[in-house]
């Protein structure tokens, strides 16, 4: 289907005359957007979600990072725009090599240009998806008793039921899944369970715990996708399912857990587009580490550092994280999901995960 | 009691050979072990060649080869062009001990004691009982003598074994072949630092080294000028020991003391004298040859009662920063170094013995961070090789703070740690060296104090250097913004939105808000036809200097420098070039208002906003790179609005 573009059009095209005006003013180019950063992210009472604060930062022609970023600011956006006048679209990657051809407005790395593409949201409060643009892969999973209905390539309606129709990695779920392209059919699940690790999302797989227990599995593939997030948070707000995120217990796998239920501080100006805020924390918590005795590793210097940074961190000042990460970093251990199989492979299923679902009050059966 | 005892011990009290006096001393010699016995040889060789070569005012071309590296037995040869050595002298030189022209002259040479070269003959012959071999030719179209000297150890004389003329293709020089034990292996590095060394201090020289295996190794000559020949002084009051005063009156031709004291010693005029006879209460009338030991010891004491004034330092002859720095470019070119910084200390006295510092620091490049910094020492132009630990230069390095230049150094106090290689160079009439091997300076105050001021020096050029760098880096950047990313940023905005480009002056002035200085330097060879001859400056040097240099052929160092007001208001301000001492100026434009040996001024008219001024001259009687960098000073403007240039303090 086609999209009207105008209004992105006239949003990028409104950051060129800001410079050409002050070009034209004798004044040294700027623009200016909110400091992308942790000391900048605000908890929105009215959305529930983090959102980047008032604190902003200028990107001025005065310095040659500044002046550079602004002529790249430009290149992207008339690259963006040709791909809206020839109906292209391109992934961040591509877009990244493409820059190359830029001269001396070319990236040096990926990183730089995939996050002058997310400044270019911050700016002009449109989506990466109005500016044509896609992540290269996501490869989030899901099995469940789930019927997705999507659009497929040639533009045919295709029904998929997340445990009959698909195999044992389950359905993959698509960079696009807005409305237009993804609904939800026949959902007959208690809750999500959001899983950090391949290894035990494959475990509760083959123990079947999707059936015997009702639920949605989600593979998160590590720290989740856009995609990932937003399917998670449609499925909750349409479907009204409970999201409890299962991860390993190290100050990596928090973060994770922040970005789903918080927002993630590199997308706070999209978190409450993104971000699912009645998701809950499962496990594992340091306090398992303690009352289920697993085996642990020790924490690095790194993870020490990044447990300090969380207690700094706004998203993590409620009791039970500020407990959870002051234990952690008393006990200078860490542990995995998969430590889990210390007590047998169906440990996980048959114990473990029934125990904390009571915990948070959603165990049935 | 049918023996006296005095006759048994007198059976047993005789000369000692210098063999054995050899033997027991030859560590202190620097004899010790294989390895010192290979560089030591090396070194009085290459000495004597050197010396003999500059006491005649020849460019030193000297060839040093080793050779039959088998047994721990090596034939070393050192070949010079000097002016060759007198058939009935060879023997004495090179086969008796303590014996040499040097050793009661004060002045700046490089071997004193006359041990040196006969050292390294009698060593051969005790390791290998082989005899050295001496080649000498002192005149063009006269044949060359060889002869074959041993030397016999129990009368300290010269043997010769053989002796015959042969023809040599020469003009004039000198060649001697001796055969030692020394361990070649674990030595060659050495020798190689050690001729790479001298190179550097002896610029005028041309160093050729051939290895066992045949590799050859050139050291060029980088300047075709002598030293400045070292002058005789007299002894200075201060610096006299009792025995030598004693020594000196007995031979005196003087019938009075007081003509004695002025006539023999420096610094001793009339009011001196008399002060020094009335604090020893002496009559300056005494005949110095009959006057008892307490006259004399009161005589010595008053030297040290009264103020004498300091001997005269010219008789110094120390390298010059501008030949430092090019012998330092020239045998550091590998590493390509960031920069290279030079310093030279006014001559100063210690005990009566005058000295001069010269020091110099190369930096950067690929000269290792991580490692302490590569300490060279030299004394009166010879290298310093061992005992670094215990030489004064490197308790003086080991004093400064040299964190805040840049360097690592643990609780700022030891050899400091990073890319650098520091050289220090004393000159005097007498270097008190810590021990007869003359490996290390020892610690006399003065000497320390003025390393320490030189470095200092070297270290505040480093700073400047290095902040210069980091200001004109951040400038660089700006240039780049205003000429490249700006105008670009402008025709993508513009084009975008259908407009015309606009005009960016202001803003560019804007963003610069600096008055910018950005120099070029080029060089222009002079093909000079005519064959030049060596110069060998004589004193006084100051008026004959700049003479001597234009003859010589080279390069004229052409300095554009090009200064653009990047300022909103239009500014006008004085310039000043730095400019070497020893630089002849030719060409200046635009005019300055003053040109002195050491700078050239301009007062420069107004430069509007976003306007360009060039200013240019021409240096002459350097070598190409010896003058390498601008060094800018700016006056009547603010400094802080000028990237390129500092501010001028006065002179």
């Amino acid at each position: 289907m086609m999209r009207d573009y105008t209004h992105v059009i006239e949003k990028l095209d409104g950051i060129a005359a800001k410079i050409y005006n002050d070009l034209i003013n004798n004044e040294i180019p700027f623009i200016r957007l909110p400091t992308r950063a942790k000391s900048n992210i605000r908890f929105d009472e009215k959305l529930n979600v983090w959102k980047y604060g008032k604190n902003t930062a200028e990107r001025s022609a005065k310095s040659l990072d500044g002046a550079n970023m602004l002529l790249r600011t430009m290149y992207m956006i008339e690259f963006i725009k040709s791909m809206i006048k020839t109906n292209k679209s391109s992934t961040l990657r591509e877009m990244y090599y493409i820059s190359e051809g830029w001269n001396l407005a070319k990236f040096n790395s990926q990183q730089e240009s995939d996050l002058l593409a997310e400044d270019l949201e911050v700016i002009t409060r449109c989506m990466r998806e109005d500016f044509k643009l896609r992540p290269e892969e996501d490869g989030a999973r899901i099995i469940g008793d789930i019927t997705i209905e999507e659009v497929t390539r040639n533009g045919t309606k295709k029904k998929i039921h997340c445990q009959d129709d698909v195999g044992d990695a389950g359905y993959s779920i698509p960079y696009n899944v807005e409305p237009e392209k993804i609904s939800f059919k026949n959902v007959n699940a208690d809750f999500i369970l959001a899983i950090e690790t391949g290894g035990m999302f494959d475990r509760l797989a083959e123990n079947n715990f999707d059936e015997t227990h009702n639920a949605i599995l989600i593979h998160l593939k590590g720290q989740p996708a856009r995609s990932t997030r937003r399917f998670i948070k449609r499925l909750n707000e349409e479907k009204n399912l409970p999201v409890l995120v299962f991860t390993d217990c190290d100050p990596w796998s928090y973060r994770i857990f922040a970005s789903i239920a918080y927002g993630a501080i590199k997308t706070a100006h999209i978190s409450e587009y993104l971000a699912t805020p009645a998701s809950q924390f499962l496990g594992v918590t340091p306090s398992d580490i303690e009352n289920y005795k697993l085996p642990t590793d020790k924490l690095t210097k790194e993870d020490i550092k990044a447990l300090k940074s969380e207690l700094a961190d706004p998203r993590f000042q409620d009791p039970f994280w500020k407990h959870e990460i002051k234990l952690q970093l008393n006990l200078g251990k860490k542990s995995e999901q998969q430590a889990l199989a210390k007590y047998g492979l169906d440990y996980v299923t048959d114990t473990y995960l029934p125990e904390k679902l009571a915990e948070v009050g959603i165990y049935k059966k | 009691m049918s023996k006296i005892a005095a006759y048994e011990l007198a059976k047993k009290q005789k000369e000692i050979s210098v063999a054995e006096f050899f033997e027991r001393n030859k560590h202190i010699l620097g004899f010790g072990n294989p390895t010192r016995a290979l560089i030591t040889s090396v070194k009085e060789g290459v000495d004597n060649s050197l010396d003999a070569c500059e006491e005649v005012g020849i460019l030193p071309d000297i060839n040093v080869e080793i050779r039959n590296h088998e047994d721990g037995e090596c034939k070393i040869i050192v070949e010079d062009n000097g002016p060759g050595i007198i058939k009935q002298q060879i023997p004495h030189i090179f086969g008796r001990l303590l014996y040499g022209s040097r050793f009661h002259a004060i002045r700046q040479s490089r071997g004193q004691q006359g041990i040196g070269i006969s050292a390294v003959v009698l060593y051969g012959q005790l390791t290998t009982g082989k005899h050295t071999r001496i080649i000498s030719k002192i005149k063009e179209d006269r044949p060359a003598v060889v002869m074959e000297l041993a030397i016999d150890t129990n009368k300290n004389r010269p043997e010769i074994l053989n002796e015959d003329i042969i023809h040599w293709d020469k003009p004039t020089g000198t060649r001697i072949e001796v055969n030692i034990v020394a361990d070649y292996t674990r030595g060659r590095r050495f020798v190689y630092d050690y001729l790479q060394s001298t190179s550097i201090v002896n610029p005028h020289a041309q160093i050729v080294f051939r290895e066992p295996d045949g590799t050859k190794h050139v050291f060029e000559r980088t300047t075709d000028i002598l030293p400045r020949k070292s002058v005789e002084i007299k002894p200075h009051p201060h610096g006299i020991e009792l025995g030598t005063l004693i020594k000196m009156a007995k031979h005196t031709n003087s019938r009075k003391l007081s003509a004695f004291l002025k006539k023999e010693f420096s610094s001793m005029g009339e009011r001196t004298t008399n002060a020094v006879c009335e604090t020893a209460q002496l009559d300056k009338n005494l005949d110095p040859k009959k006057m008892t030991r307490e006259q004399f010891l009161a005589l010595h004491q008053a030297f040290k009662k009264v103020k004498i004034m300091a001997p005269s330092t010219d008789c110094l002859s120390p390298i010059g920063e501008t030949l430092i720095k090019r012998s330092l470019k020239h045998e550091t070119k590998d590493i390509s170094p960031e920069f290279i910084v030079t310093a030279t200390r006014p001559p100063s006295v210690y005990s009566g013995n005058p000295f001069q510092v010269e020091v110099g620091v190369v930096y950067g490049g690929s000269l290792p961070k991580d490692k302490p910094v590569k300490l060279l020492r030299f004394a009166n132009r010879v290298p310093l090789l061992y005992q670094q630990g215990d030489c004064v230069s490197t308790s003086a390095i080991s004093d400064i703070d040299w964190r805040r230049y840049g360097l690592e150094q643990p609780n700022g106090k030891g050899i400091p740690i990073g890319p650098a290689i520091f050289l220090t160079h004393v000159s005097s009439t007498l270097i008190p060296f810590t021990s007869e091997s003359k490996e290390a300076i020892a610690d006399i105050p003065e000497i320390e104090n003025e390393i320490k001021l030189a470095f200092r020096e070297c270290a505040r050029k480093m700073q400047s250097h290095i902040h210069k760098k980091v200001r004109r880096a951040k400038t660089r950047e700006k240039f780049e913004l205003i000429t490249k990313i700006l105008p670009e940023i402008a025709k993508k905005s513009a084009g975008m939105l259908n407009k015309p480009i606009p005009i960016l002056d202001n803003i560019i002035t804007k963003i610069m808000d600096v008055v910018w200085i950005e120099d070029l330097i080029e060089y222009e060879k002079i093909i000079n036809p005519e064959k030049h001859h060596p110069t060998q400056t004589t004193l006084p040097s100051a008026d004959t200097h700049p003479i001597d240099r234009e003859r010589e052929p080279g390069y004229i160092t052409k300095s554009t420098i090009m200064i653009v007001n990047y300022k909103r208001k239009p500014q006008r301000f004085n310039l000043y070039a730095v400019i070497p001492e020893d630089a002849v100026v030719g060409t200046v434009t635009p005019k300055p208002v003053k040109i002195t040996k050491n700078y050239i001024k301009w007062r420069l008219d107004t430069i509007p906003p976003a306007n360009k001024v060039d200013v240019y001259f021409e240096l002459a009687g350097l070598n190409k790179g010896d003058f390498d960098e601008n060094d800018l000073y700016v006056e009547n403007i603010n400094p802080a609005y000028v990237i390129g240039a500092d501010k001028w303090e006065g002179e």
